[in-house]
């Protein structure tokens, strides 16, 4: 792993697992795809981790990496759906850095992504100087990975207004893109590819055209499978998170680790761990990403204002402020989830007390 | 398989014992005469007569249950060996039952039912150890194939397997100690646990019912119709018949499924698929120079010589598996004893575990011994119409397909299995107004193969096919998902039998049942009044409502008895209508008995129950027609109906019902702590929610609601718990101030909490008070008053100061205004009964200045006259006898 220079506070997947990704490749004897670094087999791998070399980068099912993998594959594009938290976006990173050892080539959809994140734009002053030409072309990410043979990676699909994603529809059906001013077209090399991620949950997204679902396939990444694969998940992160925010230490409590853990994944799936109680869910999503961050704002408080030690107040009104999304539904859902199954629960006296207050 | 003349050496493996002890066995006495026959045989084969030289006197195929590949081997195998007789695991009371095959109308999937015909329970006799045991088969179960090609041959069928009368009277070795043989609610098919992993997958939980199934139920949750669920969920075929599967995790898989575990050996995780690319495949080529009885017998030789290594390798059974293996193959091997002395080539088709003990050297007088002095009962056998929902998880004989319609379909396509799978999940997805397009299926099927290469499979398996199908051609949407899972992977086949095949148990439960309680079935429409308070009647209730669970209409209950109105009296009318008997048929999966059956089938309606009107309803149905056993698992329905369900309108008006069934359903002797505590949940819920139900409702809204939290209070007088009580006063003290009430509402609440001792009068006056100031529009006072007073005027009579209130607002209300109010206080007088408006009338004027007194009327009371009635009083307090 090669060190990252001290002032990036986040080095690219292809930077930071260098030395992985060229063991990979150095053992690599399958057949590769034209323009893959890797052999298929060989990037489910780098993902999944192996031994000690490969360190894992996704946790969970190693079918859906293969489905991934297999998509981009066959040259459909890949579209990774999600609620938030569940690593897609961590996902496409490391696809990306593993087929073409680039991972930069990035378009953030927003509300207000242009159409020229995707196509390409203009360099104005150039432009006006010269004229038209390739020099002031300004190439988007899409369009530089299509003239390269690598993938590009378009985040929040779902969030670019419809007109500009289905800018995206020539690129994945025809494999060109037509620069008209310039009478010219970019065909796209081999090993091009985009994978775009997209949120499920959330509220007002512009739906894809059918036009442009039709060229992707979509895996679905899910919360995590066990609470025991949550909460190691959750945990690690939290440690990570305090010390690079360089919180004061805290004691890693895991038994409030476990209790918030427990609380998100019941309240995310409506039925209580034992699967005897059903729940409603409520309107938020829940994720892991939120626990963490919700059991990273408790040890702040602990930290800060409390005794040093996680406690069950600490964390109930996070867990409260992430149930209750809605203030419609949610706080009926947050009620009853505590009048009927944290009131009961053993050893959940202090913090069935510190969300009542906290409700109240 | 194994071969009594070995043509090659190839056949090593499963020859080996047979090999090296060859002159131990002629002397022992076993297989006698067995080099003399096959001399015969050959000499046969001179003459011309089909199939020739080398065939050997008897074929072992061993199967995986329920395997399609398996099934098409069988088939290849036995039209190329042509066996005299055909010798198929199963129960051997089934022998006369092969030739049902051969009709039209007996279409897979069907099951054999074995079922301890005992008649009329008698004191003294042994009780079987379980009451009925199934074989399904589908139409790719190997057995089935076998069957068909038997009887289109006219080839005998025998079954070789421990008799049902031995089985039923033995029961299981897997059974859990503690099991009541009959009427035992888990043995049922549709276990709702199951259903619902079959069905609906992620979101249910697994609930209680078989441990199994509801394993399953996770597994498939955790990723529905996908590779896991679909594949290792599948291949847990148990070798022998089991009603229950909770006590098969005891048992190693390799014994489970031996086929299954070979697969899994190797990397598969469909044991289909191993099957087609290791057997199927590698052998085709492996045999392709050899003639075609070689050729087919070939996958059985393989599957013999791996099966004799797992069975070496296997892990020691407990002893009660174990005597029990050894019963079963000891019967396998006295019937192929006994077929061989009387038919030259003799086919067995036994799962792939059983074969190594069938070739086995083990004397005649051995397996007599391990057979002596078995019990048994005396067995029915019939055909039973089956699904391949049921298919799925049932977990006996061939164990938890969870593919059948896959299977099926691997059975049935003729080639490209992916590709016709495939284009048929479009036509099943367009049927359902989705539009995925032939580009879809294409990509889909790219998909697929992509991913069975970079699995290095040489095709793709149900694992890719499904994972292609929810990428490409369901948007990664689940629920298109499950659809498919629904329709195609499971398939909703369902299996038809004659109708002149041997009749179901249930038809003869029920027919015992009606003599036993003197209600013939009669085609002419009658009225019985039953008289709960009698056992017998009470029993034809039961009958009667058990029967109209399982959909057999015969009674329907009167709308209006003609004896009597008391509670113990039930009324019905009677019409026995000959459909039923078909439909008997159709509930007879279910279980044996009515009781057994019924409770089964309100547990699958639970399952199946959308709403909780419907729930509730069936809570009612199951005190009624006394099934405790069902009643859990409806109680859980019901909690979770009730968790889901946002309305609290419907938790209300679920509540009332639940009350009188805890609070008179008792006299049944059920147990109803359950039932308490699901209500104790609801009461609960509704407390919490109830503030957001209470307001932005219109007039009729309001009353509905009001209408309810008369019920809901009076639901809780009922249950007599002051803990649930106490809070659903507090939740309407704390919702009794909020401004946004509608009038109607406050003042109904006002008044239930002044009756509860609340609210004291004084505060009640002042809230009156406030409710009917000049600032409030008099519509809202007039709903507030119709609240506070509906039902009764009584209050008014009884307290002076609520009664000038109401007056002196009454008296205040201006003119104009008064036209409109006066409806609305008609609406709320009116209901009041004659003599109070009258009391109310007198009061006010007795109010007025200058009025005589009021208590003139109180005076009136002659104690002597009262005192008269009294003891009647008393008597019907039931302190009569005090008196």
């Amino acid at each position: 792993m090669t060190a990252a220079p001290a002032a990036v506070l986040r080095p690219h997947a292809e930077d930071e697992y260098a030395a992985e990704l060229a063991a990979l490749a150095a053992l690599d004897d399958r057949p590769r795809p034209p323009g893959w670094r890797l052999s298929p087999q060989a990037v489910v791998t780098y993902l999944m981790g192996e031994g000690t070399a490969v360190t894992p980068k996704y946790v969970g099912s190693r079918r859906l990496i293969e489905v991934a993998v297999a998509t981009l594959a066959t040259d459909r594009a890949l579209l990774l759906l999600g609620v938030p938290g569940t690593a897609k976006t961590w996902v496409s990173e490391h696809l990306a850095a593993a087929i073409s050892g680039d991972s930069t080539l990035l378009v953030q959809g927003t509300a207000g992504t242009p159409e020229e994140a995707i196509r390409y734009g203009w360099n104005y002053a150039r432009l006006l100087a010269h004229g038209p030409s390739r020099a002031a072309l300004v190439p988007s990410p899409v369009l530089t990975a299509m003239a390269e043979g690598r993938i590009a990676r378009v985040e929040e699909l779902t969030r670019i207004p419809s007109d500009v994603q289905d800018a995206l529809i020539t690129a994945l059906s025809e494999k060109t893109l037509p620069i008209p001013e310039l009478g010219e077209e970019v065909q796209a090399a081999k090993g091009f590819n985009i994978i775009a991620t997209a949120n499920d949950r959330d509220r007002g997204v512009n739906e894809l055209s059918s036009a442009l679902r039709r060229r992707f396939n979509t895996v679905v990444l899910p919360v995590p499978a066990t609470a025991d694969e949550e909460i190691a998940i959750v945990s690690r992160r939290v440690a990570e998170l305090g010390r690079s925010l360089e919180l004061p230490e805290v004691p890693a409590a895991a038994e409030e680790i476990r209790r918030v853990v427990t609380v998100f994944r019941e309240l995310r799936s409506g039925v209580t761990a034992d699967g005897r109680t059903r729940l409603k869910q409520p309107s938020g999503t829940l994720s892991t990403a939120e626990a963490i961050s919700v059991l990273t704002n408790g040890m702040a408080l602990a930290a800060h204002f409390g005794d040093g030690v996680l406690r069950p107040a600490d964390v109930a009104a996070g867990i409260a402020g992430a149930v209750v999304k809605d203030p419609a539904a949610d706080p009926v859902v947050w009620q009853e989830y505590l009048e009927t199954v944290v009131r009961e629960r053993e050893g959940w006296r202090d913090f069935y007390r510190s969300a009542r207050e906290a409700a109240l | 398989m194994a071969v009594q003349e070995a043509p090659q050496s190839r056949a090593k493996g499963w020859l080996c014992e047979r090999e090296e002890r060859p002159e131990r066995a002629g002397p022992e006495g076993r297989w006698p005469g067995r080099k003399h026959r096959s001399r015969e045989r050959k000499a046969g084969s001179v003459s011309g007569e089909p199939p020739d030289r080398d065939a050997p006197a008897t074929v072992l195929l061993g199967i995986r249950h329920h395997g399609p590949g398996s099934a098409r081997a069988v088939r290849r195998a036995l039209a190329a060996y042509r066996p005299e007789v055909v010798l198929i695991e199963g129960p051997p009371e089934a022998d006369s039952l092969v030739a049902y095959a051969a009709s039209p109308q007996l279409r897979p999937p069907v099951a054999l039912l074995a079922y301890a015909d005992t008649g009329r329970p008698a004191p003294g006799k042994p009780a079987p150890a379980r009451s009925a045991v199934f074989w399904p088969f589908a139409e790719f179960s190997p057995e089935w194939q076998a069957i068909r090609w038997a009887v289109d041959a006219g080839v005998p069928v025998r079954f070789c397997d421990l008799p049902a009368a031995n089985r039923l009277a033995l029961g299981d070795p897997t059974d859990q100690p503690a099991k009541n043989p009959t009427d035992q609610p888990a043995k049922n098919p549709t276990d709702p646990a199951a259903k619902e992993g079959a069905g609906e997958g992620a979101e249910r939980p697994a609930r209680e019912g078989t441990e199994k199934a509801a394993e399953l139920g996770a597994e498939e949750a955790a990723e529905p119709g996908a590779g896991k669920g679909a594949t290792d969920g599948a291949e847990r075929g148990a070798q022998k018949p089991v009603e229950e599967g909770a006590a098969e995790r005891a048992v190693p898989a390799s014994r489970v499924d031996p086929i299954g575990a070979l697969a899994e050996a190797a990397g598969y995780d469909d044991p289909e698929r191993w099957w087609e690319d290791v057997i199927e495949h590698r052998l085709e080529e492996a045999t392709a120079g050899e003639d075609e009885l070689s050729a087919a017998l070939a996958p059985f030789q393989a599957i013999a010589e791996a099966m004799a290594e797992v069975r070496a390798a296997a892990p020691a059974l407990p002893e009660a598996h174990r005597v029990d293996e050894e019963r079963r193959e000891a019967v396998m091997r006295n019937a192929l004893r006994a077929a061989a002395k009387r038919y030259r080539r003799v086919a067995v088709v036994c799962g792939a575990w059983h074969v190594p003990a069938l070739a086995r050297a083990v004397t005649a007088a051995a397996d007599a011994r391990t057979l002596k002095g078995l019990p048994k009962v005396r067995a029915a056998v019939t055909w039973v119409p089956w699904t391949h929902g049921r298919l799925v998880y049932w977990p006996g004989y061939g164990a938890g397909v969870a593919s059948p319609g896959w299977y099926h379909h691997l059975f049935t396509a003729p080639d490209e299995p992916v590709t016709r799978w495939l284009v048929e999940v479009a036509r099943v997805l367009r049927a359902e107004g989705f539009t995925p397009s032939s580009a879809h299926v294409i990509e889909a099927v790219r998909l697929a193969e992509a991913l069975a290469t970079l699995r290095a499979r040489p095709l793709a398996g149900l694992a890719e096919v499904t994972e292609a199908t929810r990428a490409v051609l369901c948007d990664g949407d689940e629920l298109r998902l499950r659809l498919v899972h629904r329709r195609l992977v499971v398939g909703e086949r369902l299996g038809t039998v004659p109708a002149d095949a041997p009749a179901v148990p249930l038809a003869r439960d029920v027919a015992a049942r009606q003599r036993r309680l003197r209600l013939p079935p009669s085609p002419l429409e009658s009225i019985q009044d039953l008289d709960l308070r009698k056992e017998n009647d009470l029993a034809r209730s039961h009958l009667l409502h058990r029967l109209r669970l399982l959909g057999v209409g015969w009674g329907t209950p009167a709308a209006e008895g003609r004896r009597g109105k008391g509670t113990f009296w039930e009324s019905w009318e009677l019409r026995w209508r000959p459909e039923f008997a078909v439909d008997l048929v159709a509930a007879s999966p279910y279980g044996t008995t009515v009781p057994a059956a019924a409770t089964a089938k309100a547990v699958e309606e639970a399952a199946a129950a959308t709403s909780l009107g419907e729930v509730t309803a069936l809570v009612e149905r199951c005190l009624l027609a006394d099934l405790p056993a069902a009643l859990p698992v409806v109680l859980r329905a019901l909690d979770e109906r009730i968790a889901l369900d946002a309305d609290v309108t419907h938790l209300m008006a679920a509540l009332p019902a639940l009350a009188r069934s805890l609070r008179y359903g008792d006299v049944r002797g059920t147990d109803l702590s359950a039932l308490r505590e699901v209500t104790t949940g609801l009461v609960v819920r509704a407390c919490v929610g109830l503030a957001g139900a209470v307001t932005g409702l219109d007039e009729a809204a309001a009353r509905q609601v009001r209408a309810q939290l008369d019920a809901v209070d009076g639901a809780l007088g009922l249950l007599a718990d002051p803990a649930l009580r106490e809070r659903w006063l507090a939740t309407l003290a704390a919702l009794v101030d909020r401004p946004d009430l509608p009038g109607l509402l406050a003042g109904r609440i006002s008044r239930l909490l002044l009756d509860a001792g609340r609210l004291d009068r004084d505060d009640a006056g002042r809230r009156m008070a406030r409710a009917l100031t000049l600032g409030v529009p008099p519509a809202r006072a007039a709903a507030w008053v119709e609240g506070f007073l509906a039902g009764s005027g009584l209050l008014l009579v009884h307290d002076d100061r609520l009664l000038a209130l109401v007056d002196a607002w009454l008296a205040g209300i201006p003119a104009e205004l008064f036209t409109e109010v006066l409806p609305l206080l008609r609406r709320t007088f009116g209901t009041f009964a004659e003599p109070e408006r009258r009391a109310v009338g007198e009061r006010i004027r007795a109010a007025r200045p200058g009025s005589p007194p009021t208590a003139a009327p109180d005076d009136d009371v002659d104690p002597e006259r009262g005192a008269l009635v009294l003891p009647t009083v008393e008597l019907l307090l039931g302190k009569g006898a005090a008196a």
